[in-house]
Order: structure tokens, then sequence, then C-alpha cells
């Protein structure tokens, strides 16, 4: 690629490059197969109340821990059983989706704006001021994530809100990393030297120029994060430290499951399947983007 | 050598102030006040509070107890538990065998399966088993494994009953002097069947754990495997007749396990974390566990001390896979 | 397929192992101990793994009462002021021979006063023997105000000087922070700078001796062969730690342990269908109320109090909360404590009436909070759902309830603060068994306060004096009178809604024989035979 592709494009010049990624994503079975599964659950969560047979939260006292329909018991009501409460799995299942994709929007957009901010500057600045935020970025890796997580929801107090914030921190090291070391990558390139000479201002230069150009690994870091984001906080709620009940979160209804583990399959393997199928589209499409973003193995 | 170590090291050491600053500072915004935990219902008059924190140290100022903190941990000491009134360091000792014997086994699973298959899938690529193996590891890398765990549970301990519910190993055996490492205390120890009651306990939880690295390091040694195969080395090596397991066995697989030794040694930090989740799912005694249960407890000295020391070893062993790196590759040595 | 047979094979080869040998008991139990010396820890995992299994105490609950029984002390005499306990201690009592001591002596008054005085005299070298350590029931049962001293008049003979007459004292001497240590044990550890061993590796007196821990996973005990109540049927009793219901359910199941505590209330339908299990249940000792506060308008006036609680309609707290696994308390003591007064009559749910009590009151429009603990107890398995109910069934009256919750310290501490505004769902399950623990301890004047026990800031001067008089009078009969007559106040005045007492399960194979469930929550294994 040429300098010249990479300032700024224009018009005709980025419908060219969206083309050419199109092209190269939708060569990708898994990656197409992963989007429309990702979409399909983006419409089940937009329209959840006009799909849910049920209110997610109405407990039948008189339909307790029913099975699927097509079990012995079940109950052609209530599709795929209830849970011990009597509550409708499939409508928890379908109101989850909005939870699961609201947790992923929320935790990158605060994980991708934290860590762009912070790698810019780091990157940007160097000296000292680089030295003491990667360092803090190191120090929030060597912890194992989710135990920070855990320790962070400990501290803010249980909740979906918390939860979200403490894995939009466990995960913003990434960004800056990348964005650092894009950053440190383009900041002597020609572009950027013109661009200075011609007057540009340090925020513009961080901004217009620079960050445009370091934005494909973002982006694939970013889905990345998105799956990693449903799966913390599932795996949070599962600890009790996520969302809490009667939430129609996914690892919520886990963990309220799992005492009934022997004796009712369907209240734990549906909301575990729930976030396994999620997550598998996004990281699905997270390899097709990483595939048609990154030159050097569309070439190989 | 000693001077990429070195260099390291400037690095470790103030993020290893970082952790402890961290791990200090988190524990004291924690909510809840551990005195009142400990009187209960019963209540407790503000005099016996105020002595009770001040015999626990809780009313100094929080940098004095900050350094007195750091000061103790230079000699060892991470302070008492505040349930069992025991070092945490102890306690944290009494337990790591547990956590270790279990990530051990479940990194050693996942490289013996994940290398092959990640290296069988690149030479045979685009192939049905490039696919499928490729697919699985997919699916492994996007699991939830405390679900993954209760499934395997559901199935094997409810199902077909072949493995136990949880725990370590058969109540029949005792080990009264053991290492804590419980397949090495069983196979020494010559009882009958102890072995293998250790491994029909440790079998579900390794494989739980051993899921997410196992997928990582498949991914990894196919791309890493995928990128040797090109490079001009190896087709001449080809070109010059050698035979393709030749190739690939002298040439192309050491160089491709270069990058995946690094791959594998952060696998270390991912298995921590997924202990955390197998330890609670199948009662397994590790730390996992007890920081769940400290956490909950709200027990400051553990919780602060776990979380020190599992981001010291998170950063040990980081610290020996890049010395292993730089032993491996001559590259990194010499630059 | 191969695979399976193999284990198959193996495991029927241990089982004919583990038959020829032993008699074996697993105990599922919920937790780990925090030590293995009772006296500064409070959690009853605690008490069942040290002094209920490998202590005795100078005189105990008699099985499945909460009477009091002779044990350490063959017999005892009470001065006629109240002021003098003499207590006779059994000759010939051994203590544990164990891989780590080995006793020269049996069990004399040294033991006694060193069990006693190391918790109470802060000089000693034992006070402190952990750094940090504290005897939170020691101080609770006000043992520092009442002894006076403890003399050692002979070898066998200990003699309690109290400052003041107190009724509870015997009962408080049958609590697991009054276990009788060996003091030949503790000088062995102290020479040996190890003091911290006492609370490692316990020498005691009891059923079973100590053999092993390995924390969070098993406990080991070996039946004591010089027990002084004679040797126990099994041999090896063994405490496998499964913190998680569902799994000490499957564990028991499986057959991988043959008795457990706590299972969850959802779980008790499916145990009791279980071909071979059994499931123990009994009343616990225990209570669940909302606690108004008293000083605070307009929950000052008896009559507003007595408004809500008509409304209140616990019956449906019970099956919904409960599951029925308990019953609607009417006292602040439950039915299994003696004094309990069968005659009182319970405020009866009756909206209607309730509504216009609190018309003639003078209250409308009456907003107030109602405050939920975030934890599940014994006595209360979800008070928030419980609250839920409330604000239902209060709304029907036309008061407006909201819901509030703190964090668990938090909550027991601002639940304490005199001027709290709203009502506070607690619970209490009794430590000794003698309704003082209850009605003095929740419910007298010197429990209100800030940090206070006493949540309704309920300081009535009739019931005080009742129960003041009760805890200073020797004659049981007396007692009894003076706490019935107390419940009959504690009636007219509602300062709590009573709300429920809960029931204890205990599911165990049907192969274990001879186990008697304690009134007080606590598990012991002495008299429990298991079938081959």
């Amino acid at each position: 690629m040429t300098d010249v592709t990479k300032s700024a494009p224009q018009g005709s010049e980025t419908k060219r490059l969206l083309r050419e990624f199109w092209f190269y994503f939708s060569e990708n079975r898994g990656a197409v197969i992963g989007l429309c599964v990702f979409l399909a659950l983006v419409l089940i969560a937009a329209f959840a109340p006009l799909l849910a047979p049920h209110s997610p939260t109405l407990q039948n006292r008189d339909a307790l821990l029913v099975p699927p329909f097509w079990e012995q018991g079940g109950n052609p009501s209530f599709l795929l059983g209830t849970d011990a409460v009597g509550r409708d799995i499939l409508s928890r299942l379908i109101f989850g989706a909005r939870q699961s994709l609201f947790i992923g929007c929320v935790v990158v957009s605060i994980a991708l704006t934290g860590g762009i901010i912070l790698g810019l500057v780091a990157g940007f600045f160097g000296g000292w001021v680089d030295a003491v935020i990667m360092r803090v970025m190191d120090v929030i890796l060597a912890f194992p994530s989710l135990l920070l997580a855990l320790v962070m929801v400990a501290i803010l107090g249980p909740g979906l809100t918390n939860a979200m914030i403490a894995i939009a921190i466990v995960l913003q090291p990434h960004f800056a990393r990348l964005t650092r070391a894009a950053v440190m990558a383009e900041k002597n390139r020609e572009y950027v030297m013109a661009a200075r000479v011609a007057g540009a201002g340090r925020l513009r230069l961080m901004f217009r120029t620079i960050l445009p150009n370091c934005l494909a690994p973002l982006i694939v870091q970013g889905t990345l994060s998105f799956s990693n984001a449903v799966l913390d906080a599932a795996a949070l709620g599962f600890l009790g430290m996520g969302a809490q009940p009667p939430t129609p979160e996914w690892g919520t209804m886990l963990a309220e499951a799992r005492e009934f583990i022997l004796r009712a399959w369907w209240v734990v393997t549906f909301p575990g399947l729930a976030i396994l199928i999620t997550v598998l589209a996004i990281n699905l499409v997270g390899d097709g983007l990483r595939d048609a973003l990154d030159p050097k193995l569309k070439r190989s | 050598m000693i001077r990429f170590l070195l260099g390291k090291l400037a690095y470790l050491i103030p993020t290893f102030l970082g952790i402890t600053i961290v791990a200090f500072g988190f524990v004291r915004l924690l909510p809840g006040d551990p005195v009142l935990l400990m009187a209960g219902e019963r209540g407790i008059t503000p005099e016996r509070h105020a002595e009770l924190s001040a015999q626990l140290g809780f009313d100094r100022p929080i940098w004095v107890q900050y350094l007195d903190f750091l000061g103790n941990l230079f000699q060892g000491d991470f302070g008492l538990s505040l349930t069992t009134k025991k070092p945490v360091l102890t306690e944290f000792l009494t337990l790591f065998p547990a956590t270790v014997e279990l990530g051990l086994v479940a990194v050693t699973l996942a490289t013996l399966i994940g290398i092959p298959l990640g290296v069988f899938a690149a030479i045979k690529r685009g192939s049905w088993f490039d696919q499928i193996s490729m697919g699985t590891a997919l699916v492994g890398y996007s699991m939830p494994i405390f679900w993954w765990g209760l499934l395997l549970i559901i199935f094997f301990s409810g199902i077909l009953k072949w493995t136990p519910v949880s725990g370590r190993i058969d109540l029949l055996y005792f080990f009264p002097n053991g290492t804590g490492f419980m397949l090495w205390d069983s196979l020494v120890s010559g009882q009958k069947g102890a072995f293998l009651s250790a491994v029909r306990h440790l079998i579900l939880p390794a494989i739980v754990l051993a899921t997410i690295p196992m997928a990582v390091i498949a991914r990894q040694s196919r791309s890493a495997m995928l990128e040797v195969l090109g490079e001009d080395y190896v087709r001449t090596a080809r070109a010059k007749g050698m035979s393709p397991f030749r190739v690939i066995s002298v040439h192309a697989l050491r160089n491709a396990l270069i990058p995946v030794v690094t791959t594998i040694g952060l696998q270390v930090g991912v298995v921590m974390a997924g202990a955390i989740l197998t330890e609670t799912i199948f009662s397994w005694p590790g730390i996992g566990k007890w920081m769940i249960d400290s956490i909950s407890r709200r027990d400051y000295p553990s919780v602060q001390g776990g979380l020190l020391l599992m981001a010291g070893v998170v950063m040990l062993v980081n610290l020996i896979v890049d010395l292993l790196y730089g032993v491996i590759n001559p590259r990194i040595r010499h630059s | 397929m191969k695979f399976a047979h193999l284990l198959a094979a193996s495991s029927l080869a241990l089982m004919a192992a583990a038959g020829a040998h032993a008699k074996t008991l697993v105990y599922c139990s919920e937790g780990s101990p925090e030590g293995f010396d009772p006296a500064p820890y409070t959690a009853g995992t605690t008490f069942d793994a040290a002094s209920q299994a490998v202590y005795n105490q100078l005189v105990e609950f008699k099985p499945g009462t909460t009477e009091i029984a002779p044990a350490l002390a063959e017999s005892y005499e009470i001065s006629d002021d109240g002021l003098e306990y003499t207590f006779h201690l059994r000759p010939g009592v051994k203590f544990h021979t164990t891989d780590f001591f080995t006793p020269t002596r049996e069990l004399n008054a040294d033991d006694v006063i060193f069990s006693f005085m190391r918790q109470g005299d802060e000089s000693s070298p034992w006070h402190q023997y952990v750094a940090g350590i504290t005897y939170e029931y020691y101080s609770g049962m006000e043992m520092p105000t009442v002894i006076k001293e403890i003399q050692k008049v002979d070898d066998l003979t200990v003699k309690f000087v109290l400052t003041r007459p107190e009724a509870p004292f015997l009962a408080n001497l049958a609590m697991d922070f009054a276990s009788i240590l060996s003091k030949e044990y503790a000088d062995k550890l102290e020479a040996e700078n190890r003091k911290e061993d006492l609370n490692n590796a316990p020498v005691g007196t009891g059923p079973f001796k100590f053999v092993a821990y390995q924390k969070d996973a098993v406990i080991r005990y070996q039946a004591f062969d010089d027990y002084w109540a004679g040797r126990e049927k099994i041999d090896d009793l063994i405490f496998a730690i499964t913190p998680d219901p569902a799994v000490r359910m499957q564990k028991l199941q499986a057959g991988e342990c043959h008795i457990m505590p706590y299972p969850a209330p959802a779980d008790i339908e499916a145990l009791k269908a279980d071909p071979n299990l059994q499931v123990m249940e009994q009343p616990g000792l225990n209570v669940a109320y909302l606690a108004y506060n008293t000083t605070v308008a307009p929950f000052d006036n008896p009559n507003v109090r007595k408004a809500l609680n008509m409304a209140m309609n616990k019956e449906a707290i019970l099956e919904a909360v409960f599951q029925g696994t308990g019953q609607v308390a009417k006292n602040p003591i439950p039915p299994t404590m003696w004094s309990y007064n069968d005659a009182v009559e319970d405020t009866a749910f009756d909206p209607e009436a309730a509504k216009k009590l609190l018309e003639e009151a003078g209250v409308s429009d009456l907003s107030m909070e109602i405050w939920a603990m975030p934890v599940q107890r014994p006595y209360m398995p979800n008070a928030r759902r419980t609250a839920e109910l409330m604000q239902e069934d209060f709304a029907k009256i036309g008061v407006n309830v909201e819901i509030v919750s703190y964090e668990w310290g938090e909550y027991l501490k601002k639940s304490t603060d005199p001027s709290r505004k709203g009502a506070v769902i607690l619970g209490w399950t009794g430590d000794n068994g003698d309704p003082d623990n209850f009605m003095g301890v929740l419910l007298g004047c010197s429990a209100t306060g800030d940090g206070g026990a006493n949540r309704a800031q309920w300081c009535n001067k009739e019931f005080d004096d009742l129960i003041q008089k009760a805890k200073v009078t020797a004659d049981q009969a007396e007692r009894i009178k003076l706490y019935e007559e107390a419940q009959l106040v504690f009636k007219r005045e509602n300062p709590w809604a009573t709300i429920a007492h809960s029931t204890v399960f205990m599911p165990m194979s049907k192969k274990v024989s001879g186990y008697v469930m304690n009134p007080l929550g606590k598990h012991g294994f002495s008299g429990v035979d298991i079938e081959e």
C-alpha cells in the first residue's frame, strides 16, 4: 500500500476500500454465517417484547420446572420449559440477548475510548508519560483478568453496571498497547511529518491523521473484546457478582440453575448454549475481519 | 543474557510496586467492615469496635498501613487471614499445589493436543481435517467454561456415573505427609487404585480448564506453521528433494514452535482466571476458590495476599518464558 | 466402554477393601473450619469440626435437648446466693494420644482453669497465642464481667466465683467456647515455641481424635479408644468439605457421603423421595423477625405496630419463602425452648381491622422503609422476597413500602442506629438454649443504643424487669413463670412482627442410625452407627 491511500481517503476511494474489504470478508464462509447469526441476535434483542411469548420475570407458580415441549410432561406454551420459579426460559433467553449485546457494546465502547486515548497520549508524548501509562497497563495485565474484575465488582458492589465498568477496565490495556504501537510506527512516517510541517496541531495529528491508519487492528481487537466481554460478564453473573436476579442475564440464569443440574437439564443447557452461540458468532466475524483487514494474511 | 535479564527487571520492579499498590488499595476500598461481619447479628458496641479495629491495625493512617504492608512483604509476611487467623502465605501454600496440579495437567493436555492439531491443520490446509479442527478450536475458544463444566458433570457424573462429583481423590486414600500433588502422592504411596482414583477426580476439571488454552494453542500453531511453510528456506529444502516429513520435522516445526512457546506461557494467566471458575464448579480445593471465598468474607489480608501472589506467579512465569524465548530464538538474543 | 469397565472394576475393589477394615462415616460438611480451637470463633462449622468432635465441656446439653447434663464435671453445686459454682471433675478422663502428643496425666483442675483463663486473662501468654485473635463468645456472654475468679480447690475440684448471680451461667459453660483443652499439651507447645499448633492440631477428651486436615478438602478423625463415655461404634469419621448444597446432595445420592447438613429447601422433596435416604427434621432454635424502631414516630405507638402486624400475611410468607419448611412465629422464642408460652395469642391476620386500627391511631398516608438483608441465613432463606410480600400486604392497608438493602456488614451496623427510620428484617439462632439468650440479648434495655442487638430500640420497663429478675433467679419454675409473662407483654406491645421459625433438615443414608439432631444447630456424631 502506498502512502497516498493511507492519507485520508475520500469519497470513491472509501467505497473502493469497502468493496475490497467486503470481497475478502465474504470469501470467508464462517465469517458470513457468524455475521448472519449476529444480525439475527440483534433483531431478536431489538424486538424482544414482540417475540417473547411471556414476560421474562413473570413467575407461573403452578408451572415450576416444566420440561421443554418435546419432553414428557412438557407444555407447548413454554417451548423450552420453565425454571424453578416458573418463568418461561425461552422468554428469558430472548430478553437475555438484549443484556449480552448491551454489555458487549458498552464494554467495548468504554475500553476502546479509554484505550485509544491512553495509547495515543503514551505513543505521541513518549518519555515519562509513556512510561507511566504503560507500566499502569502492565500492572493491570499482570492480574488474571477475571480475578481483577471480580475484586473490582466486589469494591463497586455487585450489579451489571459495575460489572461492565470492571470488565472494560480489564480489557482496555489491549487497546492502549495496540494504539501506542501503531502510533510509534506511524509517528515518523512521511505523511505525518508532512502534516506536521503543514502546521497541523497535535490533537489533529493524533486523531485525524494517525488514528485512522491504525484502525484495522483496533477493529479486530474490538470484536475480540466484544466476545470476551460477553463471556466475562456471564462468568461474573455466574459467580453472583454480575447482573442480579431477576434480570434475565444468561450467566445469572446459569447461576440460579446450578442446583438443578441433575434434575432439570434444560435450565442449565439453554442459557449456556445461548452464550456459546453468541460468542462463537462474534468470534467468527472477528476472524473474518482479521483476514480481510490484515494485508499480510491476505496475500498469502 | 545478563543485560537482557537486567533490562527485564527494570520493567518488572515498577510493575511489581504497582501491583502491591493495587492489591493494597483495592482491598482498602472494599466496602464492608470485617469487624462488623465478625460480630454478626449480636451487634457490637462502638468501644469494642474501636478496640478490635485497633487490634487489627485498621485505625492507622492508610499510608502507614501501606508501608507496613510493604515492609512485611519483604520479610515474606503477608499478614494473617481474618477468618482463620493463620498466615496468608501458609494458607496460600497449602492450597497452591492443588491449583498447580490442575493447571499443569491442563496446560500439558492443551499443548499435547493443541500443537499437533494446529500443525496438521496447517500442513493439510483447506482439507476437511483443517476445517473441522479449526472449527472445533473456535468453539473451544468461545466456550463459557463454567457451563462446559456443568455439562460434563451432568453427562459423566450424572448420567454415566464414570467420574465422581467433586474432590481430589477417593476419601479412602490418605497420604499423611503428602506433597499436596495428588497424582504424585498417590503414585508413590503404592496404594492400590489410588492413582486411578486421583486421575478420575482430575480428568473433568482438567479438560474444562484446558479447553481455552487448547484452542488458542491450536490456532496459534496453525498460523505459525503456515507462516514458516511459506518461508524461503522451507521451499528451498523442498526443492532440494527432501522428504516432506523431514522438511516439516527438521525445519518447519522447530521454527514454528518458537512463537507457540510464548503463547503457552501466556496461557498461565488464562489458566489462573479459568481456575477461579473451574474450582468453583468442581469444589476443587485450590486458590481460585479460596479467593472467591475470601472476597465474600471480606478477609482483607487474604484477598490482598492472594491478588499479589497470583499476579506474582503470572509475572514470574512470563519472565521465564521470555528468557526461554531468548534462549531458543537466537535472533532476539543478538539484537 | 473398556474404560468404563475398568473403572467399575476398580471401584468394586475399593469397596471390598474398605469393608474389611473399618466402619467409616463420611459427613459432607458445608465449609472449612476457621481453626480447631473453638474459643476464638463463632461459626457453627468450626464448632462441628472442633468442639463437637474433639472436645468436651464441664457440662453438656443432653443429646437432642437444651437441658444441661454433667459431662467432664461429674457433679456440681451452686451456692444459695448463686455466686459460687463448684464442679467436681470426673476422675480418670484421658486426653487423646496422637501422633503428635502423648499425654502423661489425666484431666485435672489445671486444664479447666487454663481453658478459661487464656480467654479471660489478658496477661496470659496464651491470650494472644496467635496475633490478633479475639474471644468473641467469651466476651459476648459477658464472661469477663461475670467471672470474678476461678479457684482450684483440689486436683478434681474447681470453683467459679461470680460477681453477680447469673442464671444462664451453667448453660454458658455448655457452649463450645467453654471446651476443655489439655494444659499439658499447651505447655509442650509453648516449650517448643509453636503455640499456634493449638489451633491446628487439637488434643481433647472428646469422642473422636483428630488425625489430619486438608483445607477445603477433608478432615479425618478416629474413634478415641479410651473415651470416658465409651468408645464410639464407628471407627473413622471423615468430614468431606463440600460448600455447594447441590454438590452435597449429589454426593449423598451417589453414596460418596452418608450424611449432610443444610440441604437447599428446593431439594427436600427430591431427597425425601430417594429410596436410599432418610430425612430427619426438627424445628430450628431460631426466629426471624421484622423489628420496628419503637423510638421513631409513628412506630412509637404500639397500635400502629399492631396494625401493621395484623396486615401481614405470615402464612403466605411461610409458603413462598420458606416453601413450607417452618412454622409461623408468635413469640420471640421458638416453641422447642423451655418457657415458650403457648397461651399467647398471635395477632390475627385481618387487613380490614388493621386499616381501622391505623385510622384510629390517626395515621394516614404512611410511607415506610423495610430493610431486607442481602444474605441467606438459617432463619431466613430469602429476605428480599419476604420484604416484597410485606410490601404487597401493607399496600392493602394504604401503607407505602420502600425496600432497601445494604451490604451485610453495613446492614448489621446501620440497623443498630437508634435514629434508623425503617423496619428491619433480621433473625437470631440460639447459642445456649436459655431464653435469656433471646429475650435478654435481643429485647432487653441494655441492648438498645448504637451497636446493640435490640434493633427495635425497645426498652419496656415491665418487660425488662421481668427478664432481669429471671436472669438472676436460680429456681427454674420461677424463671419459666417470669418468661411466660414477659412474652405476654411482648405480644401486647408488638415491638417486632415475629415472622417464622425455620425447620432444620438433615438428610442421610438409610444405613446411618443413632443420629440425634442438635436443637442448637451443631452437628456431632457421638453415638452414630453405620450399617455396612
